[in-house]
């Protein structure tokens, strides 16, 4: 299969694409990856014998989120493009075949492709209990571990395969984990959100595409290029947040004003990703734009890092009751204490043996 | 565990546990405090000065004259500190809303321009102290670690959130969190150590100022 397919540069010429659209492509790509415009005539050389890598994508503990967001990649954007350029062998959700058809199809695609497919999943994977979450009776755990053994990398897109998301939201029911909790001896990459960016997702699929290799990740799997800046760092709204100016309800007079969104839980100072440059929807706009902050949903634990509306600077527990009990407390033991120290300056005053001039006297 | 695990840790359990202890630790300093008493002064006082304790606690606050040529460094630099200390403590927005937060209290905040300079000023006052603390021989003898540990504790907030706010050295998830720690172990330190003259400065100076109203040497 790997062997016979046309090379995507075919597949754009049989499409009618042209050269010059070809070279536009490429162009896109670049900077879509915020690569150097002096990088298209390699990328163009490359994707010229490029073959359209097999893609073998799984679905675990996940809600769909992820592929509803990849598919928002599509018509008639580049990432389009980009998708017709891989043969996703195995999808759930968008293949036709289900059943014994469907795994054979995942089968077929890794013997023929070993080494050389790439893996994407969404999802986390449970480790309390196979039958928590099977596909076609094979368990989560086996069918990645499986799987992996054959990829050149693995992809690992959302919150929950990056880094557990909901379903390992405390108190974990499923024991569930990230991909890269199980999967050590291959490339991971992360692309967390929940969902991520559509073209942050077809964005690194083309990377791989073009360079055979992930892009350059950082310290927790991500790739630098969407996931360097905070949202904070980026936000447009950002110069409000510097005059001091805070939007206080999401009605009122600073709401209206486009004024920063802090005040009402903005997690953008504590979160990294692309939404504030790359935006949604094709580039129309993103969370903060629409008037609410960011959650935080590409972020490690983000369900557990306390209230959505709470500003990140107020307590994430009511802490009032304890701190009253420990006032209290620290009445009570005061009390005790004062209560010892004069006791001990009675005992002190009891002790104390007056003594005369005639009895110094009488000691001479 | 990651950065921001480490700053959900300290705005939870971490922020309960320190609030807590200086709860406890103040209440428990003040009864003990006000409980010890003094010995009954049975001497006829020399000269009737009422509000002479009032009039320390303003009068204390204010330079004494001679300060600026005695010890420029203590002046400047201990007007500048507590200063740029306060200005960022309680007109920092996101101070503000930590207050709202667990009191329900808030007031209009200061640009962060402002409450950048302030920082600085404070920051920089720290460091001045410090070097003369350590570079006049009275002072270091006068010395000891709590006076040490003040200061790292007073340093330390100031410092994170100094390269929290500028995105400067780490990560600022993790400049965050070391900022939120920092201030608590703050809270922890201060009703057992000297930084205890913030709840208390102003007693003492009125008593001060009282018992020597009535010794005669009224303010
Ligand atoms: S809206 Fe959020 S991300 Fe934007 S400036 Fe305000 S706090 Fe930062
Ligand atoms: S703005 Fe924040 S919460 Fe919204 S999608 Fe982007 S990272 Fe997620």
């Amino acid at each position: 299969m790997a062997h016979d397919a046309p090379t995507i540069a075919e597949t754009l010429r049989r499409q009618g694409i042209s050269r010059r659209g070809f070279l536009k492509f490429c162009a896109t790509t670049a900077s879509l990856m915020a690569l150097p415009p002096s990088m298209v005539p390699a990328i163009a050389a490359a994707l010229e014998k490029a073959r359209r890598p097999s893609v073998i994508w799984l679905s675990f503990q996940e809600c769909t989120g992820c592929t509803e967001s990849l598919t928002r990649s599509h018509t008639p954007s580049i990432e389009g493009l980009i998708l017709e350029q891989i043969s996703l062998d195995y999808h759930h959700t968008l293949q036709a075949a289900s059943g014994e058809a469907a795994e054979a199809a995942r089968e077929a695609a890794m013997r023929e492709n070993h080494g050389k497919y790439l893996l994407v999943v969404d999802g986390s994977i449970p480790l309390g209990n196979a039958g928590y979450s099977t596909i076609a009776g094979i368990s989560n755990l086996d069918m990645l571990k499986e799987t992996a053994a054959g990829a050149a990398a693995v992809i690992a897109v959302g919150s929950c395969a990056a880094y557990g998301g909901l379903p390992a939201a405390l108190p974990n029911p499923t024991g569930a984990v990230p991909v890269s909790a199980i999967i050590k001896d291959k490339p991971v990459m992360n692309v967390p959100g929940c969902p991520p960016i559509p073209v942050v997702i077809t964005g690194v699929l083309a990377h791989f595409l073009t360079f055979a290799a992930l892009p350059e990740l950082d310290d927790r799997g991500r790739p630098k290029v969407f996931y360097g800046e905070s949202i904070h760092d980026r936000c447009y709204r950002r110069p409000f947040y510097d005059q001091g100016k805070f939007a206080e309800t999401f009605d009122d007079e600073g709401a209206r004003k486009g004024w920063c969104l802090f005040k009402l839980g903005c997690k953008g100072p504590v979160t990294y990703n692309a939404c504030a440059t790359t935006k949604w929807n094709q580039g129309v706009s993103f969370p903060i734009q629409s008037g609410h902050g960011c959650i935080g949903c590409s972020e490690p634990g983000f369900w557990d890092m306390g209230p959505l509306y709470k500003p990140l600077s107020m307590p994430i527990a009511p802490v009032q009751m304890m701190v009253g009990a420990a006032a209290a407390g620290g009445a009570i033991a005061g009390t005790a204490m004062a209560m010892r120290n004069r006791a001990a300056k009675k005992a002190a005053q009891a002790a104390h043996q007056k003594v005369t001039v005639d009895d110094l006297e009488k000691a001479k | 565990m990651t950065p921001l695990e480490l700053l959900t840790w300290a705005r939870g359990p971490g922020l309960s546990i320190a609030l807590a202890i200086c709860a406890f630790g103040i209440l428990l300093r003040l009864f003990e405090i006000f409980s010890l008493g003094r010995k009954a002064d049975l001497s006829k006082a020399r000269e009737h000065s009422p509000g002479s304790g009032w009039r320390t606690i303003l009068s204390r606050s204010l330079p004494p004259p001679g300060l600026m040529k005695r010890a420029p460094v203590t002046y400047i630099g201990g007007y500048v500190f507590h200063l740029g200390f306060a200005i960022t403590l309680f007109f920092f927005v996101p101070h503000i809303e930590l207050v709202r937060g667990l009191t329900g209290l808030s007031w209009p905040g200061l640009p962060t321009q402002v409450i950048d300079i302030s920082a600085v000023a404070g920051l920089l006052a720290l460091i001045a102290v410090l070097a003369s603390r350590l570079s006049n021989p009275v002072k270091r003898l006068l010395s000891g670690f709590q006076d040490y540990l003040a200061w790292l504790l007073t340093f330390l907030p100031l410092a994170t959130g100094y390269l929290a706010f500028h995105h400067l050295l780490i990560d600022y998830t993790l400049a965050l969190a070391l900022h939120i720690l920092s201030v608590e172990l703050l809270l922890v330190a201060l009703p057992f150590t000297k930084l205890f003259h913030t709840v208390s400065v102003f007693v003492s100076r009125w008593y001060n100022g009282d018992i020597f109203g009535r010794k005669g040497v009224a303010s």
